[in-house]
């Protein structure tokens, strides 16, 4: 019987919902049965992946890198990776599995995703290479930035933006000009824009 | 105080044009008598004499080709490629609040797909009492609401951060638009499937490879989040996700899911890519915030603006912009003409909506010096945009996403405006 009480949609078939519902909870909710090891990742990436993230996950040109960065989030230019950065293995299983290769996703067997991580987590130096990723050790892999995030924390830390009364005369002496876009100009050209 | 010389610049291209177009006689406030007749008033004009088009030319019409310089526009070194990648609207040259669909910006992360009406789907499951799959003919079996609400990317003025890199208000400000929606609550859906009380999340996802699945506290979802399905009057346009995306008023444009098909009912956030690597904030001392949904009170001055120079020389100004704010309706806009020294409210257009963007004027006498315009916004919470040092005092650089500062144009005397930063 629905709850509702309009009675529109019909049932989810468990089929349907195995289908779309592949997500994955950072408690390990979600994983389908299956492993893969460092050395089958290697092979795997290096004919899924590698043409975008390089042989070592390391990046080709503006694709992202995956390994690295290790210790530059406080930098002023952080390099932002799995290894540097992401708080979750889970995050790691569920986008792969889910949206890559980039133009060929959901192509990829649970085995093959337990093997791409796998050898992603060796290529970040958080495993050695006789490293096996399965459903069953997946949460005792230690992700190093998994303290590293707070939940957003503005009406706290930025509550002076909301008491300070906004000055209207006379604010401050002076003002200079300190940075001008046209000096990097780095702005497209208009195109299309000639009246003629 | 010379101008910047650079001829390949978007603003000094236009800038001459639409001086040339101007031409002599420009200066002072149209009291300026002229020498010699008008032709275009004393000489019988085509249009006048002959036909203009039949009614049957154009079943939908696009915007006269004099205006075919108010597209979107990308930026090429902004992403590796143009698949998983933004463009920008061109709100310099718009007016009024409504977004047309045609020039609202783009961000897709695996391209914009194309899903018929026939073929859509749409499952509610998880921790619901009956999970559901609806056409998209039940969907508009619901009963119905109409709302306008700005959709703002987060990385919107992202890259200036570290200092003024673009110059243009739709390079700048341009990752938003603002749409009068109809759809059905997602709160009618959820019910719909009865929602069991161990659910305190929703976890959304679209159609596309991308997914782009996020996660919202179930508060957010019964309030006023929209699945909908129209779009200023029309069906949603095939890059905003047609023919069902998701309306999240007031927070960050990644979590308004497009070619939305799945619902998940959890009692925990899925924490996906686009929650953790994507779409948190980095902070100086390395920490990032995380779940930073609301998009914080905003404005811009879009006219004059980089793209939008001062072609009439001096005397009277129209400056204007556009004001948000996803905590609530604006409730002020102040504009400065010197940087910040003095400040003078601004005309709002109309009265501010909740989460929805709001059209300001200031009708100025301008008598041709330089000028440092900024805008300053304020919400009904009482929250006022700060400048950029006073977020970089909180943030430092490095946070990309909901970057809210105050914009300074500089004006100079020629009418040209250069995106600046002062002290």
């Amino acid at each position: 019987a629905y709850a509702g009480t309009f009675g529109l949609g019909r049932p989810a078939l468990p089929e349907e919902i195995a289908a779309w519902d592949v997500d994955v909870a950072p408690d390990g909710t979600g994983l389908p049965e299956g492993s893969g090891d460092v050395f089958t990742g290697e092979e795997v990436f290096a004919e899924y992946c590698a043409i975008c993230h390089g042989d070592f996950a390391e990046g080709v040109d503006n694709w992202p890198k995956l390994a690295g960065g290790d210790g530059t989030l406080a930098d002023k230019d952080p390099l932002k990776t799995v290894g540097s950065y992401w708080p979750y293995l889970s995050t790691v299983w569920d986008y792969v599995n889910r949206s890559m290769p980039f133009g060929n996703a959901q192509s990829l067997e649970p085995d093959d995703v337990y093997a791409i991580v796998a050898y992603i987590l060796y290529s970040n130096d958080i495993v050695d290479d006789e490293f096996t990723l399965s459903h069953e050790n997946f949460l005792d892999v230690d992700m190093p930035n998994a303290e590293g995030f707070i939940v957003d924390d503005r009406e706290t830390a930025e509550a002076h933006f909301w008491t300070d009364e906004p000055c209207m005369s006379d604010c401050k002496e002076t003002v200079e000009i300190t940075m001008r876009a046209a000096v990097l100009d780095v702005t497209p050209e208009e195109t299309g824009t000639d009246a003629e | 105080m010379s101008d910047s010389s650079r001829g390949k610049a978007p603003s000094r291209r236009q800038f001459l044009s639409g001086a040339a177009a101007v031409g002599v006689g420009a200066v002072g406030a149209g009291a300026a008598r002229a020498a010699s007749p008008d032709p275009l008033i004393t000489q019988e004009q085509e249009w006048a004499q002959t036909t203009g088009e039949g009614v049957d030319a154009t079943p939908y019409g696009l915007p006269i080709e004099f205006e075919k310089d108010v597209v979107r526009r990308n930026v090429e070194w902004l992403t590796a490629d143009t698949i998983s990648s933004i463009n920008f609207t061109p709100i310099h040259a718009l007016d009024g609040t409504i977004t047309p669909q045609g020039c609202a910006f783009e961000r897709h992360h695996s391209g914009a797909i194309e899903l018929s009406k026939a073929d859509y789907r749409l499952m509610i499951n998880g921790l619901v009492d009956t999970p559901l799959v609806f056409t998209y003919e039940d969907l508009e079996r619901f009963p119905r609401e109409n709302r306008v609400y700005f959709c703002e990317c987060a990385a919107n003025t992202g890259m200036e951060w570290a200092g003024s890199q673009l110059n243009g208000a739709q390079f700048t400000h341009g990752m938003i638009h603002n749409m009068e929606y109809s759809g059905v609550p997602l709160r009618t859906l959820l019910e719909e499937a009865g929602l069991k009380p161990e659910g305190k999340w929703v976890y959304v996802e679209g159609a596309d490879a991308s997914s782009n699945g996020r996660s919202i506290p179930m508060e957010k979802a019964l309030d006023d989040v929209l699945v909908a399905f129209k779009a200023n009057g029309e069906a949603l346009r095939k890059e905003h996700g047609y023919p069902v995306r998701l309306v999240v008023p007031g927070w960050e444009g990644n979590m308004w899911i497009k070619w939305l098909r799945r619902v998940e009912v959890t009692d925990m956030a899925i924490e996906s890519r686009e929650e953790t690597s994507k779409y948190t904030d980095t902070l100086e001392d390395g920490t990032s915030r995380k779940w930073t949904w609301v998009m914080d009170a905003k404005s811009v001055v879009t006219s004059p603006s980089p793209q939008s120079p001062i072609t009439h020389g001096p005397g009277p100004l129209v400056i204007t912009g556009l004001a948000w704010s996803g905590r609530g309706a604006i409730t002020g806009v102040d504009v400065s003409v010197d940087g910040g020294k003095n400040w003078m409210p601004a005309r709002l257009a109309a009265p501010g909506t909740d989460k929805a963007l709001t059209r300001f004027y200031l009708d100025h006498n301008w008598d041709g010096s330089e000028m440092l315009l900024q805008a300053r916004a304020k919400d009904s919470t009482g929250y006022v945009q700060p400048s950029k040092d006073q977020l970089r005092d909180v943030r430092g650089e490095n946070s990309i996403y909901h970057n809210n500062c105050i914009q300074t144009w500089w004006v100079k005397e020629s009418g040209e405006a250069e995106n600046v930063e002062v002290s």
